[in-house]
């Protein structure tokens, strides 16, 4: 899983939660792998207008991988490459093979295997 | 013609095109386009077999010819140099010609104007032209002389060939309703995918769609209710194979096509639950193709206790409301001028316009039928975000007008019907059409 993914994931979906953004993750460090995306600016500062930058800081220093990245965005992110390069490799080079996906309201955990997290509910859930 | 659309509106330079003469069935149209317009539509298009230089058309040949001479010399000329070498090729439609016949009409152009000084080469010409005469619709008795006779230049031919680079037997991991290479490039123009654009397909199984996306340059993204599908595990859906081999995922489709940098996630989740995903969250593009509950069965996650008491978590999910659930999600997440492109499958006596799933902030731009046989089809929606919604009406707005699945849709498919790839009335999805440009 991705941390733009991460970004994207509540756990609204459980009845009677409301606050599920964003999930906490839980993954020991030799099940985060780092991979090689090619850089596309175009997409990455598209995406900075989308996403809930707080929580992807606050991801990516959980992971122990948020070195250079700031914890504020910077006015002009836009042509800023530097800073696009740096979200760039938090956003889709950094992948948590197995852990949890924990709900911030009620604590559930969503299991994360082989890189797919499994969002689906038990029958009480829904 | 929807795919052409589709494909003009992601080159939002190219002016609309001018009141295109297109009549139902005949496989030739006119259009009026910049060249450079042209060649980047033919550089994405599926559907349009090749675009031609417009020289001149007629009802009769004697017509044609008359419109040849009113040419003028200058445009003419540079074609005609001795150092050019030419072909002329003739083709009819519905109508098979005899050599003779082809030589006989191809000889009877008028000299006068097509006087070429240069050799004839059959096979590499520097210039193609190309005769084409039409006499009535596919699979109709042909009418005794064509209707209408064009004489152009060859410019470009379509992207028909991509689709055997993509083609689904050479595809690492596939599903068992994996959707077939050429229908999903054609899904990914109606759509309007470009360069840079996030899709996500909420159906995602083998990811046939992503990899038509990411083909274009999208960031693909997608999920699915059935674990074996999303891990690539169990049986295999080739013939020969027992087992998937360990590899088998989303992942590993698109490095085979060196298209792994576009890969973003594969969820394991029901689609129905829209609240998954946060709210401001936006796509440029849904491409999917829902289960019609036939081969896949169509399910969600819900609590419902059977008669033993116990609990049955996947339901079934009726299929009317899993259309309706798909346009109330891509009314929420996809951005102003994004597309919904999907497959709606209809039981073809019963069918109306009104079974056509509607939402107030969802435009339909087109609906293209793919027959299956004389009582089956799929429609091939694509809709368009046109306003942004707000609260419940976006949230739950979608509405049918009359419900298609009111009677078992899977116990209709197994009726017999006559397989069909011919319908009268309809611009067919399969359909080869060929494009005149002035």
């Amino acid at each position: 899983m991705k941390l733009i993914t991460h970004n994207m994931l509540t756990s609204n979906i459980i009845k009677g939660v409301t606050k599920g953004f964003p999930l906490k993750i839980v993954a020991p460090t030799d099940k985060v792998q780092i991979v090689e995306v090619d850089f596309n600016p175009e997409f990455t500062s598209r995406m900075m207008h989308k996403l809930d930058y707080d929580a992807l800081y606050t991801a990516a220093e959980t992971l122990g991988h948020s070195e250079g990245l700031p914890k504020e965005v910077v006015p002009d992110f836009e042509t800023n490459e530097e800073f696009l390069k740096k979200v760039h490799h938090v956003l889709m080079q950094i992948e948590v093979q197995e852990g949890e996906l924990v709900c911030p309201e009620t604590g559930r955990a969503f299991p994360i295997h082989n890189g797919i997290p499994n969002m689906l509910l038990k029958e009480d859930e829904v | 013609m929807t795919e052409l659309k589709s494909i003009i509106k992601v080159f939002s330079a190219i002016p609309l095109l001018n009141k295109v003469v297109h009549e139902q069935k005949n496989p030739f149209f006119v259009v009026d386009l910049p060249p450079e317009a042209a060649s980047q539509i033919m550089d994405r298009t599926f559907l349009v077999r090749s675009l031609f230089e417009y020289w001149a058309e007629g009802h009769t040949k004697e017509e044609l010819y008359d419109n040849l001479r009113k040419l003028s010399k200058d445009f003419i000329a540079p074609f005609l140099k001795h150092d050019k070498t030419f072909r002329v090729k003739i083709e009819a439609y519905n109508k098979t010609l005899t050599p003779d016949q082809k030589l006989e009409k191809i000889q009877s152009l008028p000299q006068d104007v097509l006087d070429f000084q240069g050799k004839a080469n059959l096979k590499w010409p520097d210039n193609s032209f190309h005769l084409f005469e039409y006499y009535g619709p596919a699979g109709s008795t042909p009418y005794e002389e064509p209707s209408v006779i064009y004489f152009g230049r060859f410019l470009k031919d379509g992207q028909r060939d991509k689709i055997q680079q993509y083609h689904l037997q050479k595809r690492h991991f596939i599903g068992n309703t994996s959707m077939d290479a050429g229908l999903s490039l054609i899904m990914a123009n109606m759509g309007k995918v470009k360069h840079g654009d996030l899709v996500y397909d909420p159906f995602v199984g083998s990811g046939s769609l992503l990899v038509a996306c990411a083909h274009f340059g999208a960031y693909v993204a997608g999920s699915d209710i059935d674990y074996t599908i999303v891990h690539g595990v169990g049986k295999s859906s080739r013939h020969k194979n027992k087992k998937r081999s360990s590899d088998e995922s989303i992942h590993t489709n698109l490095k085979q096509y060196n298209l792994q940098h576009h890969y973003i996630d594969i969820l394991l989740a029901d689609s129905s639950k829209h609240n998954m995903l946060r709210t401001g969250v936006q796509f440029d593009a849904i491409i999917t193709d829902p289960p019609y509950g036939i081969r896949e069965p169509s399910k969600k996650i819900a609590g419902t206790r059977d008669k033993n008491n116990t609990l049955d978590v996947k339901t079934n999910y009726s299929l009317s409301e899993s259309f309706l659930d798909l346009l109330n999600f891509a009314a929420k997440f996809l951005k102003l001028g994004g597309c919904l492109v999907y497959w709606l499958p209809i039981y073809r006596p019963d069918y109306t316009e009104d079974n056509i799933p509607q939402h107030p902030s969802l435009k339909l731009v087109g609906n293209c039928e793919q027959t299956l046989t004389t009582l089956i089809a799929r429609r091939l929606i694509v809709m368009e975000k046109c306003s942004t919604c707000q609260g419940d009406v976006g949230e739950k707005g979608a509405i049918v007008v009359e419900d298609h699945y009111k009677n078992n849709f899977r116990d209709r498919y197994f009726q017999v019907g006559l397989p069909q790839t011919q319908y009268n009335g309809e611009e067919q999805i399969n359909s080869k059409d060929t494009e005149d440009d002035t």
